[in-house]
């Protein structure tokens, strides 16, 4: 286990590298700082001294060590927009993002697992062939495209005009059929100020309202993916000699179900859902661009806009840093789960 | 697919007599599917004949038609039979133009993808040693960053590198290499995997005491054989490629208004969904699911029909 822990932390700090390699590589092979902080109208010596202060007539690899030093200290300049270090500005809007993970992530386990376990219990029933046919579907759908969906059916509102208004039946259903909307689809609400810098939209019943359609609709992409993954496992465990002796005991079937099956199932799951949060970052620049969320992949994406490298390259090195911490840690869990796991397997 | 000479005689019965043919034949819902499919791909071929109006043809838009509801919403236009954009432009039309540009991107990047994978897969799998070590740590390093952060990084590196215009001449050609980059891997290990299987077997030792070259064995006598796992994954990757199309797009990294694909038709929609206009938008992303489900679909059978063991196998191997 200490050797298995000493060689994860080994390629994780070597992938960490190659990130900062290409982090490095961004900050330095576009466009020429000099030029962009004194002008067009600089004289040949003042870019010399400012070449020389900044360290770029130093040869690559120093100016990589520079980089890496400074990144180590966490230092990755200011942001040209900001006019504050990148990383204070990505710490201001990096818990929005989370927030909005965590929630969907959240969302995604309470209805996946009931489901997947439903449809593995009764795979004939027609509830269960219309999800796993909802799971198929869920998964051709973009998440902009949930969320606009969302956006218009609960915020804006469906007025149904389809039967006649001049009747009383048709009244009736055009009523029964059209929603009201009104939810807020735009921005985070006032989140409450908590435990010194953190703003949360946890803590009040306006910032969960805020919160549900951006993170239902973040939850839609991860859903199918889980349903069907549970159900899958969930249908193998079921045929497996363990669970027949235990209906042969006489167990209860919710019993069985729910703590000698799933469990078993949970493996995948977890090594699923530890990779799948990685996505779940990726896929908040859609929600928050589509929910104006004030985010950390929305500020990403202005920075862009500004071709603010600073703040581009902090938010890599940032994302880069998470995606290797959660890998780490899945491995680890995987594990710990499974002491079966071959040491080499994940070498090869 | 493997039919190595297409003039054989043969091969109009090699087709009649398969078995891909035989489960097509006894499979209600691929059948729907591929009738949906080749349907889709002929009317996006005829586009220019089929489309009630050009949408690039600035003398046939009229601002003044703009935002027409669809048919069956009162106020709409017979001439629009899915109403017009906030440009006036004709809905299906647009939606027609926009779809071909997404099918060729979703092409494009596959073609991209499964080259440069197939290639680093088979030098993996046959050479092995330390080539092998090195592109699959690679590959392993590409995967575990989700592949859409991947598009979307590379995307925003290079239009913070040349500027939106030169993003908005040549968007195309940079979509499908962005997305054919961030995808190479997962050839890459389905096609070293079968490498690895194929590699034991004893062709390849004839092959090699006959004396042919190490990229003749590689190229003509393995590949061929490792060829149905790619031709299925290849199918769930055209989809993903739209997908990821229509997402760079709408994240403002893909085709430029201009030149709309679907995702950018969305993008552009997504301004008037608060006006109520929803059909802007919601229609071409309709367009989308369908194009990306019937693929997917099409996808999922034939995994079962080219190979029934690989659902099972790839299950087993993930745990």
């Amino acid at each position: 286990m200490i050797m298995f822990l000493i060689r994860r932390l080994c390629q994780a700090l070597a992938v960490m590298f190659v990130i900062s390699v290409i982090g490095f590589a961004i900050q330095g092979g576009l466009g020429d700082p000099v030029q962009q902080m004194l002008g067009p109208t600089a004289s040949e010596a003042e870019s010399t001294t400012l070449r020389h202060s900044l360290g770029l007539d130093q040869p690559l690899w120093a100016q990589y060590l520079h980089f890496a030093g400074n990144a180590v200290r966490l230092n990755f300049g200011n942001s040209y927009f900001f006019h504050e270090p990148a990383l204070s500005v990505i710490a201001r809007y990096l818990p929005a993002t989370l927030e909005l993970v965590a929630a969907s992530a959240l969302l995604t386990l309470v209805l996946s697992v009931p489901i997947g376990v439903f449809c593995a219990i009764r795979p004939r029933s027609w509830p269960s062939k219309a999800l796993m046919g909802l799971s198929v579907l869920g998964i051709s759908v973009p998440v902009f495209l949930s969320a606009m969906v969302l956006i218009q059916l609960f915020s804006i509102g469906v007025q149904v005009t389809l039967f006649p208004a001049d009747t009383q039946w048709g009244n009736w259903l055009n009523q029964l059929l059209s929603i009201e909307g009104g939810m807020p689809a735009y921005g985070r609400g006032n989140p409450v100020h908590v435990w010194g810098v953190w703003y949360t939209n946890f803590a009040s019943l306006q910032g969960l309202v805020y919160l549900l359609l951006p993170a239902l609709s973040l939850a839609f992409v991860m859903l199918p993916l889980f349903v069907r993954l549970i159900h899958a496992e969930m249908l193998d465990v079921l045929e497996s000699d363990y669970v027949k002796y235990a209906k042969a005991r006489g167990l209860r079937p919710s019993r069985i179900y729910f703590l000698h099956a799933l469990k078993n199932t949970l493996l995948p799951v977890v090594t699923l859902g530890g990779v799948q949060i990685g996505t779940l970052v990726a896929y908040t620049l859609l929600t928050e661009t589509v929910f104006q969320w004030p985010g950390a992949g929305l500020m990403f994406l202005d920075a862009i806009e500004r071709a603010d490298m600073p703040l581009i390259v902090a938010y890599l090195m940032v994302i880069g840093l998470m995606f290797v911490v959660t890998n780490t840690l899945v491995d680890l869990v995987y594990r710990l789960l499974n002491p079966r796991v071959i040491l080499t397997r994940s070498v090869a | 697919m493997s039919i190595q000479d297409p003039s054989s005689p043969t091969t109009w019965r090699r087709f009649r007599d398969s078995y891909f043919l035989y489960r097509l034949q006894r499979d209600r819902r691929a059948q729907i599917c591929m009738t949906l499919f080749v349907a889709m791909m002929a009317s996006l071929l005829l586009t220019p004949w089929l489309a009630p109006s050009n949408p690039y043809d600035l003398a046939q838009i009229s601002l003044l038609d703009s935002e027409l509801p669809p048919l069956w919403i009162a106020g709409s236009d017979p001439a629009h039979l899915l109403g017009t954009d906030a440009q006036g432009r004709d809905l299906l039309s647009t939606m027609l133009y926009g779809a071909r540009v997404s099918i060729a991107i979703g092409f494009g990047a596959v073609l991209v993808q499964s080259l440069l994978g197939t290639a680093l897969g088979l030098l993996a799998g046959y050479r092995g040693g330390v080539i092998d070590t090195l592109l699959m740590r690679m590959a392993d390093i590409q995967l575990s960053f989700s592949t859409l952060m991947m598009a979307i990084v590379i995307g925003a590196v290079v239009k913070a590198a040349f500027g939106g215009a030169f993003y908005g001449d040549y968007g195309v050609a940079i979509l499908i290499l962005i997305i054919g980059l961030s995808e190479w891997p997962q050839y890459a290990r389905t096609v070293r995997a079968s490498v690895l299987a194929e590699k034991q077997k004893e062709y390849v030792d004839a092959a090699r005491v006959l004396g042919f070259s190490n990229y003749r064995i590689m190229w003509r006598h393995i590949l061929p054989n490792a060829l149905a796992p790619i031709f299925v994954l290849s199918t769930v990757q055209i989809a993903n490629a739209i997908m990821a199309e229509a997402a760079l797009s709408f994240l403002g990294l893909g085709m430029p208004e201009t030149e709309p694909s679907l995702g950018s038709l969305i993008k552009s929609g997504f301004d008037y969904l608060q006006s109520g206009s929803w059909w802007i938008t919601l229609l071409p992303g309709l367009l989308l699911v369908a194009l990306v489900l019937v693929i997917n679909l099409l996808g999922d059978w034939l995994r079962d029909t080219l190979n029934p063991r690989l659902h099972r196998a790839r299950h087993e191997d993930s745990r």
